[in-house]
């Protein structure tokens, strides 16, 4: 009702201005006052909420990782020391056991996230595509292929991690007893094999939110660009190269920035299917901070690894927006 | 399109293989999930679903989640509006600054204010007496900004493919700018908002990190009270997929049924 009200409206805009303009000149000053203020009024509460769990807890974090915070000034931090770079020095001093271990820790994210973000991207993009066209089931297919993202993560994490006990789990049952790929059950969530366990359950949680993307981003090309391009004999695969992944460039680059970011930081999947102790293998940034903060209570070391991340992150995304923005710039021009 | 059937039929196999695993072992008994793994259960048995809630207060976490998710969705939602709104509708000062700025939050690695926030509740707790660490307030609060930033985003998107000539013609008419908002571009933008309602309730379902620290006993949430069923000598198995289960069906039901506002959402949105 309200919208015909409204377009009611704008088929006859000349007598509502007239009206309101002759009728209501004394209260218009003041209420464009408030006109003016009132989009800070509206930012308001989300303002607030921001600084107060995002942006005042990371100047916090900042402080701190100049300040000796240990076991002996955790209650009362604010009366910590000052400690300069100190707290750098240690966690990049390459020669030291904590250097290593970030570095080791960093390295491991690294290829993680390449892995993981390429993987998820790839087939995201494929179901997206091959779900482009209307058969039956595609409905289904969607919905289906939604549940992974859907699944609360530890409860999607627990059950990978089932899968993949020695014992009692489905992958060495398969993997050993009915196809004999392995000769004895091995472990997946301690050892090496852990990163490739991460891995799995990192795409088979991931890869539905790049299929969401895209499949959003594909309904956006208008269909007479394929109908033009297979009358002018263009096959499936010169459609898809040169229709339909141009298309999804403006989509892309946001979706391969958010997965990396995503990835990088992601704390949930080790966390639950490892618990608090994840092997070297599988030892992700995020988890190598909070295991190394609450292990040694060492939180101003913690702190600066934090910062270094974050720093590392700002960089990342700043030079990726950069050669993704220019680039998109000049084939546009 | 033999391509096509293979592949989709590989992708299913991979998305069903635990999802099958979660049905079939929380309807097996106890030794069929502790010895080596059977694809199809010695006996089917419901006992896993009615022990899930002995073995753990499983009933008091639910509870526990459903109000933090809840509240947040809610107030995320209506916060995002309003934020949305403003920058979709208005021209002022700092604009670019607030989207940046809110945008870049997402990309920041939780960790990184994990104990500052911590020591912030702390502090207002003594300063002020309202206690937010340990309380549901504390945990709620955070996990609306954790969905905030998505949601303006999404919704900025949406707003602006609402055409402006409508609330326009609302004001003209005589509407104060909120009663526009809500009498016009919200209920033109109800996809949108489902799924950001959806997004929001999803994250916070979700969360560990901050639920295995800032929450006690008695508002412990599903996310660290599923960790409850592994004890020193066995684990139920069993048990825990039925938990899981039950604790993933209004999430994904949820999910399901609105999927479709999600896709429009994004579509109009994020994609933009």
């Amino acid at each position: 009702m309200t919208l015909t009200t409204a377009s009611a409206g704008t088929r006859a805009p000349e007598p509502a201005v007239r009206k309101t303009s002759g009728a209501g000149r004394g209260p218009r000053r003041p209420g464009r006052v408030r006109r003016t203020a009132l989009p800070y009024l509206l930012l308001l509460p989300a303002l607030l909420l921001e600084i107060l769990v995002h942006l005042l807890p990371i100047v916090i974090g900042v402080a701190m990782s100049f300040k000796e915070l240990t076991q002996f000034h955790l209650r009362d931090w604010g009366a910590a020391p000052w400690r300069g770079l100190d707290n750098f020095r240690l966690v990049v001093d390459l020669d030291g056991p904590a250097g290593q271990a970030l570095l080791k820790s960093f390295v491991t994210t690294c290829l993680f996230t390449a892995a993981s973000v390429g993987l998820c991207w790839l087939l995201g993009t494929a179901a997206a595509v091959y779900l482009q066209e209307s058969f039956r089931g595609r409905g289904f297919l969607r919905a289906l292929f939604l549940v992974p993202y859907a699944l609360p993560v530890y409860a999607a994490v627990i059950t990978w991690s089932f899968m993949f006990q020695r014992d009692n789990g489905l992958v060495n049952y398969v993997l050993h007893e009915q196809l004999g790929l392995l000769d004895s059950p091995s472990f997946w969530l301690i050892g090496g094999n852990s990163f490739v366990a991460l891995l799995t359950v990192s795409v088979w949680k991931g890869w539905p939110f790049a299929f969401l993307i895209v499949m959003a981003g594909l309904q956006n090309v208008p269909r007479e660009m394929y109908e033009a391009a297979a009358l002018d004999g263009a096959g499936r695969w010169q459609q898809l190269r040169r229709i339909t992944l141009p298309s999804l460039r403006p989509v892309n680059q946001v979706l391969v920035l958010v997965l990396f970011l995503w990835t990088f930081n992601d704390f949930n999947t080790p966390f639950v299917l490892f618990g608090r102790a994840a092997p070297e293998a599988a030892n992700l940034v995020s988890i190598h901070i909070y295991q190394s903060s609450f292990a040694t209570w060492n939180f101003g070391a913690g702190s600066a690894m934090s910062v270094l991340l974050l720093v590392f992150l700002l960089l990342v995304t700043g030079v990726y927006l950069f050669l993704t923005s220019r680039e998109r710039r000049v084939s546009r021009g | 399109m033999w391509s096509r059937r293979i592949f989709l039929t590989l992708l299913s196999g991979f998305v069903l293989l635990p999802v099958y695993v979660m049905v079939s072992s929380s309807l097996k008994p106890l030794q069929d999930v502790s010895g080596e793994f059977r694809w199809l259960p010695s006996g089917l048995t419901v006992r896993p679903y009615f022990d899930i809630w002995e073995t753990v207060p499983l009933a008091h976490y639910f509870v526990n989640s459903l109000i933090v998710a809840g509240a947040a969705t809610v107030c995320s939602v209506v916060i995002a509006v309003f934020a949305a709104y403003a920058v979709s509708r208005y021209r002022f000062r700092g604009k670019r600054l607030f989207t940046v700025t809110v945008l870049s939050t997402q990309m920041f690695p939780g960790i990184l204010f994990l104990l500052p926030l911590f020591l912030i509740f702390v502090n207002i707790g003594n300063a002020t007496g309202v206690a937010l660490f340990g309380s549901r307030g504390g945990l709620i609060l955070t996990y609306l900004t954790f969905s905030l930033p998505f949601s303006v985003w999404m919704l900025i998107g949406y707003f602006e493919s609402v055409p402006r000539e409508l609330d326009e013609a609302a004001l003209v008419d005589g509407c104060g700018p909120l009663k526009a908002l809500f009498r016009v571009v919200v209920p033109a933008a109800v996809p949108g908002i489902v799924a950001v309602a959806v997004y929001a309730f999803m994250t916070a379902w979700g969360e560990v990190l901050f639920a295995s620290v800032m929450t006690d006993e008695t508002t412990r949430t599903l996310a660290v009270g599923l960790q409850g069923y592994s004890t020193q000598n066995d684990v139920y198995w069993n048990q825990i997929m039925a938990a899981s289960l039950v604790v993933s069906v209004p999430v994904v039901a949820g999910f399901l049924l609105l999927q479709r506002y999600l896709v429009t959402g994004l579509t109009a949105g994020a994609v933009k």
